[in-house]
């Protein structure tokens, strides 16, 4: 994901599409991307570079989340490039530890301690262990997955990968790219695989 | 915090002990009810008393109160200016918000340099800031104002559409918008059921509880400081105060809340 390639052909994207709206054009993104660099600062580990979109945040904000079936299919192959599988072919970790990852909501923001490990905020979007009461539903439920789906290697790789960049096989999904992002590592993703696919976790009792 | 903080802190605690008897209850019920006995014993009032005084003291190295302040509706009229806001200001040739306004005033009015108004504009428990309490007082004097923001200048509409714009800008590490928590109707993040800021519906329940005090910390919170910290979960960084941008996504949810009768400053959890 380069921010520059797209930047080079945005001038061209502009102006079609305001060729295309009427006197009361939109503002471009082009045109945001600019306020936001007038009217934000850098803070803590938040930098100003986050307000640039790379290509994938561009088409999913100028599509509403709804781009064309060809270019779903383009930049999912690249997005599904960029995650990298553990190269001990392992991809279950802890589940105890995947619970208090899923469970925290750290990590990212500017208040947030550089270097120090965040977590995934699972719970924040999706029903988990059928125990914890709290849990948002932005994204589906994904209480007894393992049961459902068992354990297998396959769905042990599947899962690693959704976590990592849900994004390969949802383009516009509203869930970050964990992995891709650098907001958890290898071994913290393994451990999420874990809490949702171990026979043991909470989330399959 | 002066004669406000004490009768103000025990409030706050009351309702924080209130909180954590309905902390297990998930139902949409005991939430509602929650949010009534909340909004019945809020100390909002306070707030709003000490902005009064504020409003009304000689400051700065002018030496002038606030009462001569143009909120939009002509020099010291405040029935209704902040169901009004934000709006197109001749004077500065800007869109402002009430916050942006305030600074005006303390500016040119008061004579303190922009640095010295907006040194400390989001205060703690301890130490609530002017502005919050300005805020309060000035806002609580638009209750029961129908919400009628304007687009009729050229620069309004623009503000508007920037705001709409913003809210639906995905980027960041986690490619968040503010429509990923704000733009789909009866979702939950966490137990928090989030308003659809850009439906009419969503937004005139919840623009027009802004400013609103906060039981959990036990602070009044303006709408700049709420926008500052939706971007820093945003995973963006800082806004900084009352620039174009706050008061474009602003404008945005103004107008949305259009119709409405503004109700704040309200009470949240």
């Amino acid at each position: 994901m380069t921010k520059t390639s797209i930047y080079l052909c945005l001038g061209a994207l502009a102006a079609a599409l305001a060729a295309a709206q009427s006197a009361q054009a939109d503002p471009s993104p082009m045109e945001v991307r600019a306020l936001l660099h007038k009217d934000f600062h850098a803070k803590g580990q938040a930098t100003m570079s986050r307000v640039d979109q790379d290509d994938l945040q561009f088409l999913c904000t100028v599509t509403h989340n709804k781009p064309s079936a060809k270019r779903v299919k383009e930049m999912e192959a690249d997005q599904h490039a960029t995650i990298a599988y553990p190269a001990d072919g392992k991809y279950m970790g802890d589940w105890t530890k995947g619970q208090k990852i899923a469970e925290s909501g750290a990590g990212m923001t500017w208040s947030d301690k550089p270097g120090t490990p965040g977590g995934g905020g699972c719970y924040n979007c999706h029903q988990l262990s059928p125990k914890e009461e709290s849990y948002g539903t932005v994204g589906p439920s994904l209480t007894a997955m393992g049961k459902k789906r068992g354990d297998g290697l396959e769905v042990q790789k599947y899962v690693y990968g959704k976590i990592y960049n849900s994004k390969a096989s949802n383009l516009c999904s509203q869930m970050p790219r964990f992995g891709t992002s650098g907001s958890l590592t290898e071994e913290q993703i393994k451990d999420l695989t874990a809490y949702l696919l171990d026979p043991a976790s909470p989330v399959n009792q | 915090m002066r004669r406000v903080s004490s009768r103000a802190l025990l409030a706050g605690a009351a309702l924080g002990v209130a909180a954590s008897l309905v902390h297990a209850d998930d139902t949409k019920q005991e939430i509602q009810k929650y949010q009534r006995m909340t909004a019945e014993s809020s100390p909002v009032e306070l707030w709003e008393m000490e902005g009064a005084d504020l409003w009304k003291q000689k400051r700065g190295p002018n030496n002038v109160s606030l009462e001569r302040c143009d909120l939009g509706m002509g020099p010291g009229v405040l029935k209704g200016a902040y169901a009004h806001l934000p709006r197109y200001f001749k004077d500065t040739g800007r869109v402002q918000d009430l916050e942006s306004r305030l600074v005006t005033c303390m500016t040119t009015l008061q004579g303190f340099s922009e640095q010295e108004a907006t040194k400390r504009v989001f205060g703690n428990a301890d130490k609530p800031s002017d502005m919050e309490y300005l805020a309060a007082y000035v806002a609580g004097r638009s209750r029961g104002v129908k919400m009628q923001v304007s687009t009729n200048d050229p620069k309004e509409k623009a503000a508007y559409e920037m705001g709409k714009a913003l809210f639906f800008y995905r980027a960041g590490p986690w490619d968040f918008s503010c429509a990923s928590c704000h733009g789909t109707e009866g979702k939950r993040i966490r137990m928090q059921e989030l308003p659809v800021l850009s439906s009419p519906k969503g937004a005139r329940g919840t623009y027009t509880t802004w400013p609103g005090y906060r039981v959990s910390v036990s602070q009044l919170k303006t709408m700049q400081w709420r926008l500052n910290d939706c971007f820093r979960q945003q995973r963006f960084p800082e806004p900084k105060y009352v620039s174009d941008a706050t008061i474009a996504l602003t404008m945005y949810m103004a107008v949305n809340a259009n119709g409405a009768t503004y109700r704040g400053p309200g009470t949240k959890r």
